[in-house]
């Protein structure tokens, strides 16, 4: 069933971020990215439809899963792909990010998938190249890719997500996935709830048409759905000044098994990769409330469905 | 040489009549309508422009030992003069900084060869570093006319109290860049909605603030002569008010961009690093008040805070691109369409703001427009439309975000040192 009417046509150029894409743009990918999901689960999992496309993938900052997944994806599809990291490369030498694309791009590339520590790096390399541009994340603006699989995800559990109750849980401030997920769940209609010490909190962030609670246990008693976001303890400077211990932290905003019998109905999401006993207990993250692992497999298909519309295909 | 149909704004002339001025020597002969060249003058038809005493952008940065590829003297002096400037103080963040009498007699020496006067502002501290006080009593028997360690703020409330209590004894005013760096740290632009949508991290108003709050505190306290760099938000604004009605030594300035611009700009541009500057771009509310400061007096010159930087410095990442935009050529173009277009100030309210008061907080010669007096002029028009484009730009550097936008008032050119210059486009 397709949720996009006929006349409907994807135009999108780039995916530099869910604030650029109508609600019937993102349906439409979440279409897609259905009969990806199908392939997935054929015995041999491979599409040739990007046969005649080269894509790199550019991740100025560490990334295992995300990187593991466009290439999955890109590779499953039948794509020529190289990859580029800072830390091995001519940004090492002190070559701008500007000269660097521009090299890359003059090898003919056709689309390149962008992870930097700056927000607006994605609209940047527009401005250099004319290859299609995929934002991977830049730094705490947008992560749309993550976004889409979550919602996908969502619709695995119940295909409407309109008026459904999401509650996203942590370090919102500092977090990318969590600023794509509040502007792809408000345009398809879901309810918002973002829960965590309010240092974790942007200005202003109600702005987005969401709620924010301070107590989990009444946050956990509304939602559907509870995805809880990495605290980011690689970045001592900043999330970890923020509150007083992990210990507090876990107390006050963990999801504990106690949550699980108290409220029976909600599911449980992470974008991973979890710090077990901060976000949630282990047996939290291993229980069948949570469709964590889902997420993963989900993120291949969702981002072949992008992949595949990108480089200017039409409908699966 | 004789100027023809000029309409003088001065303390003492409306702009309202057309009159024609003879110089000789570097001194105004003869202000009269109907004046005729004589034989052999020099005569320049103005067409009705408006001549005032000459401007004064107390706030630049000429890069000038150091940084000569972003800008040199010369080239922030003709940047200057097409922006109506005759008189430019320039901040000491250069490569040896300037606090050492040498480094402030060498860019009054290197800015003797252009048509604009060139004040150094000194460190207030050795190196910039924060730490103890620059030799600044050498530096004003050298031609220092202010101090300052602009970029960065003098941090130490104790070197901040040693600092306005020495400089006052020199009478001459320590020019704070107020940001408390706990607070602003690690922020790319303002912290409010936008940069809550575009996930940067951001500076709030309040980092301003608290050191606004504290050099007030520490001027009442000794006596000293706080002028508060480039202010930006409502709240500090209205701290510098609440000080001057105390009778407090508290003065300031505001740049064009702070009441033009918000920071919706940086959205609108998706990430364009020509609108990254610090203090940052605010909100409306700070744009409608640093306009009432300046219509209520509290906020007294407007100043530029031209800060160039080369075109590979800003064409990188957001978070990576160094505060600061140009400003000496568009800064009459933006005041007049924002606040005597918009009839907030009038012509006279506008050339105090860029001449008198900058002046007088500098301790520089009272500009008069009579006869007998030095010709040290600014000519403007209000009415022509004109593009900033890339040809048109006069300094070394390109970073504005006014580049390429329709801009209404134009400096026309400027008499200063003897020599008349005329802004021709390009």
């Amino acid at each position: 069933m397709s949720n996009t009417s006929a006349e409907y046509e994807f135009k999108q150029k780039h995916l530099l971020g869910l604030a650029d894409y109508s609600a019937e743009d993102i349906l439409y990918v979440l279409d897609q990215a259905r009969s990806f999901r199908e392939i997935l689960d054929r015995p041999v999992p491979k599409v040739p439809t990007l046969r005649d496309k080269t894509i790199v993938n550019l991740f100025y900052e560490n990334s295992t899963r995300t990187r593991l997944s466009f290439e999955l994806a890109q590779k499953r599809m039948g794509a020529d792909v190289v990859n580029f990291s800072a830390s091995n490369s001519s940004a090492k030498k002190g070559e701008s990010l500007k000269d660097t694309i521009r090299n890359i791009s003059s090898m003919k590339i056709d689309m390149v998938v962008v992870r930097h520590e700056s927000p607006g790096v994605p609209h940047f390399l527009t401005q250099c190249v004319d290859a299609a541009i995929l934002n991977a994340g830049d730094g705490a603006h947008e992560h749309p890719t993550q976004a889409l699989l979550d919602m996908f995800t969502m619709r695995q559990i119940s295909s409407e997500l309109k008026g459904r109750k999401i509650a996203i849980i942590g370090d919102i401030s500092h977090s990318r996935v969590v600023r794509s997920n509040i502007i792809g769940l408000k345009k398809l209609g879901a309810e918002v709830v973002l829960c965590g010490p309010k240092t974790f909190m942007p200005v202003f962030v109600e702005d987005y048409g969401v709620n924010v609670s301070y107590d989990l246990d009444e946050t956990l008693a509304w939602c559907d759905i509870a995805m809880a976001l990495r605290i980011q303890l690689e970045r001592q400077d900043r999330a970890t000044e923020l509150f007083p211990s992990l210990r507090e932290y876990h107390e006050r905003f963990g999801i504990k098994m106690g949550h699980l019998e108290k409220y029976p109905d909600f599911r449980i999401m992470h974008p991973g990769p979890i710090n077990r006993g901060v976000e949630m207990e282990s047996e939290v993250a291993d229980s069948d409330r949570a469709v964590i692992l889902d997420q993963v497999t989900n993120g291949v298909a969702v981002r072949m469905a992008v992949l595949y519309l990108l480089s200017g295909g039409t409908r699966v | 040489m004789l100027l023809k149909n000029l309409r003088p704004v001065s303390k003492s002339h409306k702009g309202d009549e057309t009159t024609d001025i003879r110089i000789s020597d570097g001194i105004i002969k003869k202000i009269g309508s109907g004046l005729s060249a004589e034989k052999g003058e020099e005569s320049h038809d103005f067409k009705g422009a408006y001549v005032s005493p000459g401007w004064m952008d107390m706030h630049v940065h000429l890069r000038e030992p150091g940084f000569e590829h972003k800008e040199t003297i010369k080239s922030g002096c003709a940047a200057a003069a097409f922006g109506g400037f005759t008189a430019v103080a320039c901040m000491p963040n250069t490569k040896p900084a300037t606090h050492t009498r040498d480094v402030v007699e060498f860019i009054i020496k290197k800015s003797e060869s252009t048509p604009v006067h060139v004040h150094p502002i000194g460190c207030v501290t050795k190196d910039r570093k924060g730490e103890s006080i620059a030799e600044m009593g050498d530096m004003k028997d050298g031609g220092a006319v202010a101090f300052s360690d602009d970029g960065d703020p003098v941090y130490d409330s104790q070197v901040m109290r040693v600092a306005l209590e020495y400089s006052s004894m020199l009478g001459v005013p320590i020019i704070n860049h107020e940001e408390d760096l706990e607070l602003s740290r690690p922020g790319h632009m303002n912290e409010g909605r936008v940069s809550t949508r575009l996930g940067l991290d951001g500076t709030p108003g309040i980092a301003e603030e608290v050191m606004i709050a504290r050099d007030i505190l520490l001027a009442e306290y000794t006596g000293g002569h706080v002028h508060v760099a480039h202010i930006s938000t409502r709240r500090g604004m209205e701290l510098v008010r609440e000080g001057k009605a105390r009778g407090i030594k508290v003065t300031t300035e505001v740049c064009p961009h702070h009441f033009d611009l918000t920071d919706d700009e940086i959205e609108r541009t998706k990430f364009n690093t020509n609108f990254k500057m610090h203090p940052p771009l605010r909100t409306q509310d700070d744009v409608d008040a640093m306009i009432e400061g300046l219509v209520d007096g509290t906020i007294d010159a407007i100043c530029t805070d031209h800060a160039p930087h080369a075109i590979e410095e800003k064409e990188v990442e957001f978070i990576y691109a160094p505060n600061g935009i140009l400003g000496l050529e568009t800064a009459w173009a933006i005041s007049n369409m924002r606040l005597f277009k918009t009839k907030k100030l009038d012509l006279q309210q506008l050339v105090e703001k860029l001449s008198d008061n900058p002046r007088s907080i500098l301790n520089l010669d009272e500009l008069k427009l009579e006869e007998g007096a030095l010709a040290n002029l600014t000519f403007f028009n209000t009415d022509e439309e004109w593009t900033f484009d890339l040809k048109n730009v006069r300094s070394k550097s390109k970073n504005s975000p006014y580049l390429d936008q329709k801009l209404t008032g134009r400096a026309v050119g400027i008499f200063n040192k003897g020599q008349l210059v005329l802004n021709e486009l390009k």
